[in-house]
């Protein structure tokens, strides 16, 4: 199931330009640029549509977050990851519309549902091997789509709709546009912090030693299935919460934006933008779901071009555009020299 | 003083071949046991049922008096042991110094909450990891980059960070396989020398091991496996001279060959 | 009750076909073939465009002339299927598993929105309906389309069954499927074994998407997906990797469905088969015939 280290091979080499965009992404600073050009960026342009573009961006960006715990850290190929945002906005829309309260009360209900829905779906599957994790997780997938198809309470293929915004503080209602953009902008960024944040711990070295080789990780006694779950929970409460800001960005809830070509995109974000790398991930999300906005002529055309480009990404690159971060500081070092090694550069 | 390791009359069957037919044997403090054999003898396979990686079909396994017979590998190793592998599985993408925080992984000190908050525990705990990670390497005298995926280095080099990982464990019990293959000879010397600090530890070590000289130099004790079970035991004194031992790894002494047994 | 053992009969071959292709391939490389629904698709495309470039078919040799359209998109749908491993798989046959099953989706969706691209993303009709006289048998309603469909897939079963064990190719895949590095040694041409596996995988697919298609009337850029599904829950019940496991699984999954369909109502239907998978996999993954591997450290 794992590879054997070939120290015979010569580490990839990268050309000058691209090695030099990798260290300004690779920057500290990087974060805080994104984030302020998230937030100027109604001040660019603030039509409604724009507006709603970038709100749904944002919430991509989190879902991107999400799928990367469990794909990126751990290596677990979720192909239904749309499911858990699925569970998410129908408990926020459902809870709020049935009893009338702004959705913001309905998050503990939430992070109920989705970590039992993590649970559900985990339990049976993370003992098997990657290929079947991923066609089962696709078939979760579509469990979860067609029971919200079919049940009365979810309101059918209709689904939910008119559902309450997300806080009302007397005349201040969250729900005008440019005000929910900057409260999701802002959720987004403290998800995906917390989620770089984890990636940086000892919870993080175990995705990613299970990742690289589970029965090495076993012998040091890590427990594999434990630490597969936590990812897998992890990435449901971010689908979960990106389901509430869904829930919030359209007043309506319905099957069909829970399709399976929803958890490819995200996919697509996660492999393309560097699978482990936040930052790349949330480039990647970023391009995915703008690039679309800028062709919107050409829908059949974009989705053929995400196919092949993957298929070529995987053949040649597979690490994805911006892959994770090889390397650390060394006791008394800089980080520059082990940055230009893990590069493939010569010293 | 209770073994660390007590293996009792194991066994372990694939299909219809057995693979270990009946193993016993003990390990204490302090103690450097080698199991050799010619290839197919069991030796990985009885490593893999200590380890909890294969579950016996019979016999148990003790680790400090406690039954660890058919548990799984994490609990296991919990237990007190740790091991390197045959054909070295580190983490390859992953920096020299993450690799040896894999075996720290248990010491724990810090949860996910932790480290979304950065609290101050968490960067306390963090410099402990970092801290000892260079410690444990340190003890293996690993020269090189520390910051580096570990596919970029040397095999010698990589076979010390295994190891290094495998001590950060800090387990009573360690399982060597074939810890001198490929290793050229200044490299061998070296890996004796880090064998006896670490016995000077407190830890057992049982090493699977082909080359002979090293096994004559360093073991207090040796076990020769053939066809799943323990064929002879003792000294290297002993097992040079047991005519069973040369049976197996020569055959039959019809053509009045000696040889010094360099297998 | 006959009723739904013959329905059940009738879906289920469809499935077995289509599983075939599935469990060969990963018999033979270890790859669930995501994109393997797709290609099943893809057969019905191709059968569509052939059809309507024929320019429409005279009654009276509607069968004839579906034969041999039939044949032409096993032909072609397979050579796809070789391509398809030619460009995507076989550069990645060393690579860890999750970037070879990350290839499989982007081939599937390669296929999908490259189909829907040219043919449109509305569901198509299928020039050629296969009408014919229903019969009673057993208190259940048959149809002489559902027969000959049937028998023509049972025949293609026959004939990969046969091929399988009588020619050296399928000595070889029985081989490759054990020991890929003793194959290797003892001389057998693992790429060219490769490459016939795929062709006749994606073939038998194809055929089955063909008849879908003249069978059901409508064809769609997503017919494979779910499909592509159902073969795999197929194959994971009858034992992934073993022919005869792929056939029995096919079956077992279409009577799975017809009773289920009965007892829950017809939009349960795919959940059901899905619930059938899951329970497979944590119950027995092995499947009904499969064989134990056990793997050395």
């Amino acid at each position: 199931m794992s590879e054997n280290v070939d120290s015979t091979q010569a580490p990839r080499k990268i050309g000058p330009p691209l090695s030099r965009i990798s260290r300004l992404f690779e920057s500290k600073q990087l974060g805080w640029v994104a984030l302020g050009g998230a937030l100027l960026a109604p001040f660019v342009t603030a039509t409604p549509y724009s507006l709603n573009v970038m709100t749904t961006a944002a919430i991509f960006v989190l879902l991107a977050s999400g799928l990367n715990i469990v794909v990126g850290y751990c290596g677990l190929l979720d192909l239904g990851y749309i499911a858990f945002m699925a569970v998410g906005a129908y408990t926020a829309g459902i809870l709020s519309k049935s009893f009338d309260l702004p959705l913001i009360f309905t998050i503990p209900a939430v992070l109920v549902m989705t970590i039992l829905a993590g649970l559900i779906i985990g339990a049976p599957t993370l003992r098997l091997r990657s290929d079947y994790l991923a066609i089962v997780t696709l078939g979760f997938g579509e469990i979860t789509r067609i029971t919200a198809n079919n049940l009365t309470i979810t309101g059918g293929p209709s689904g939910i709709f008119g559902i309450p915004g997300l806080l009302t503080i007397g005349r201040f209602d969250v729900q005008q546009p440019a005000v929910l953009y900057y409260v999701t902008v802002l959720v987004v960024a403290l998800f995906v912090l917390a989620s770089a944040r984890l990636g940086k711990s000892r919870l993080g070295r175990a995705w990613r030693f299970v990742r690289e080789d589970e029965d090495a990780a076993e012998a040091m006694g890590i427990h594999t299935y434990k630490v597969k779950l936590l990812a897998y929970i992890f990435g449901a409460i971010w689908g979960g919460c990106g389901g509430v800001l869904f829930a919030a960005h359209l007043s309506a809830v319905s099957p069909q934006s829970f399709i399976f070509l929803q958890s490819a995109l995200v996919l697509m974000a996660v492999v393309l933008g560097g699978m482990g790398n936040m930052r790349g991930v949330v480039i990647g999300a970023l391009v995915i779901s703008l690039l679309p906005e800028l062709l919107r002529d050409l829908a059949a055309q974009r989705y053929l071009a995400f196919g092949l480009l993957l298929v070529i990404v995987m053949v040649f690159r597979p690490q994805g555009f911006w892959p994770a971060r090889g390397y650390e500081r060394d006791r008394g070092s800089d980080g520059a020299d082990e940055a230009a090694v893990a590069r493939g550069e010569s010293r | 003083m209770t073994a660390i390791l007590e293996v009792k009359d194991l066994q372990i069957a694939f299909g219809g071949v057995k693979a270990v037919d009946g193993l016993s044997f003990s390990a204490h403090e302090r103690e450097i046991i080698a199991v050799i054999g010619p290839n197919g003898a069991g030796k990985t396979s009885a490593f893999n049922c200590i380890t909890g990686f294969y579950k016996p079909t019979s016999g148990s396994v003790l680790l400090n008096g406690l039954d660890t017979t058919g548990k799984r590998p994490a609990d296991i190793a919990a237990a007190g042991v740790s091991r390197t592998f045959q054909n070295l599985r580190l983490f390859p993408d992953l920096t020299v110094l993450d690799n040896v925080r894999a075996g720290m992984h248990l010491y724990g000190g810090q949860n996910w909450a932790d480290a979304i908050l950065h609290t101050p525990r968490f960067k306390r705990s963090e410099a402990m990891y970092t801290e000892e990670a260079h410690h444990w390497l340190d003890f293996v005298s690993f020269e090189g980059a520390r910051g580096v995926p570990v596919r970029n280095l040397s095999y010698g080099q990589q076979k010390r960070v295994e190891i290094a990982r495998a001590l950060a464990r800090k387990a009573d019990l360690l399982l060597l396989d074939e810890p001198a293959a490929g290793l050229n000879y200044s490299e061998k010397q070296q890996l004796l020398a880090l064998c006896r600090r670490i016995r000077d530890l407190g830890t057992a070590i049982v090493l699977i091991e082909h080359d002979m000289g090293l096994v004559m130099e360093l073991s207090e004790r040796i076990i020769v496996m053939n066809f799943g079970r323990e064929i002879a035991v003792g000294t290297p004194a002993e097992v040079k001279a047991n005519p069973a031992v040369i049976e197996a790894y020569l055959g039959k002494d019809d053509e009045g060959v000696q040889s010094n047994g360099d297998a | 009750m006959t009723q739904l053992i013959w329905d059940g009969l009738f879906v289920g071959s469809f499935y077995a076909l289509i599983a075939l292709g599935y469990s060969m391939v990963y018999g033979i490389i270890k790859l669930l073939n995501f994109a393997h629904g797709d290609i099943y698709m893809l057969g019905a495309f191709i059968g569509f465009a052939l059809l309507t470039s024929m320019g429409g078919i005279p009654a009276s040799l509607s069968l004839g002339a579906l034969l041999l359209v039939l044949l032409a998109s096993m032909l072609l749908t397979g050579t796809a299927g070789v391509i398809i491993e030619r460009l995507a798989y076989r550069p990645l046959r060393g690579a860890p598993r999750l970037a070879v099953l990350i290839t499989a989706v982007g081939v599937s969706f390669s296929l999908e929105y490259g189909v829907s691209a040219v043919a449109g993303p509305n569901p198509r009709a299928f020039p050629v309906r296969l009408e014919g006289g229903v019969f009673d048998v057993l208190g259940a309603r048959v149809s002489l389309p559902q027969i000959v469909l049937m028998l023509i897939a049972a025949g293609l079963m026959i004939a990969l069954n046969s091929y399988i064990q009588k020619t050296s190719t399928g000595r070889a895949m029985r081989s490759i499927a054990l020991d890929t590095n003793a194959s290797l040694l003892m001389g057998i041409n693992v790429n060219a074994v490769i490459t016939r596996t795929f062709f006749i995988g994606s073939a038998l697919a194809g055929a089955a998407g063909v008849m879908a298609g003249a069978y059901y009337g409508k064809i769609d850029f997503l017919m494979g997906f779910i499909i592509g599904l159902k073969a795999f829950t197929a194959a994971v019940i009858g034992g992934i990797g073993n022919i005869k496991g792929a056939m029995l699984g096919g079956l077992v999954l279409g009577f799975v469905e017809a009773f289920g369909t009965e007892w829950f109502g017809g939009q349960w239907r795919d959940v059901f088969a899905f619930a059938v998978l899951i329970l497979f996999l944590t119950l027995r993954p092995t499947g009904i015939l499969g064989e134990r591997v056990t793997e050395r450290m």
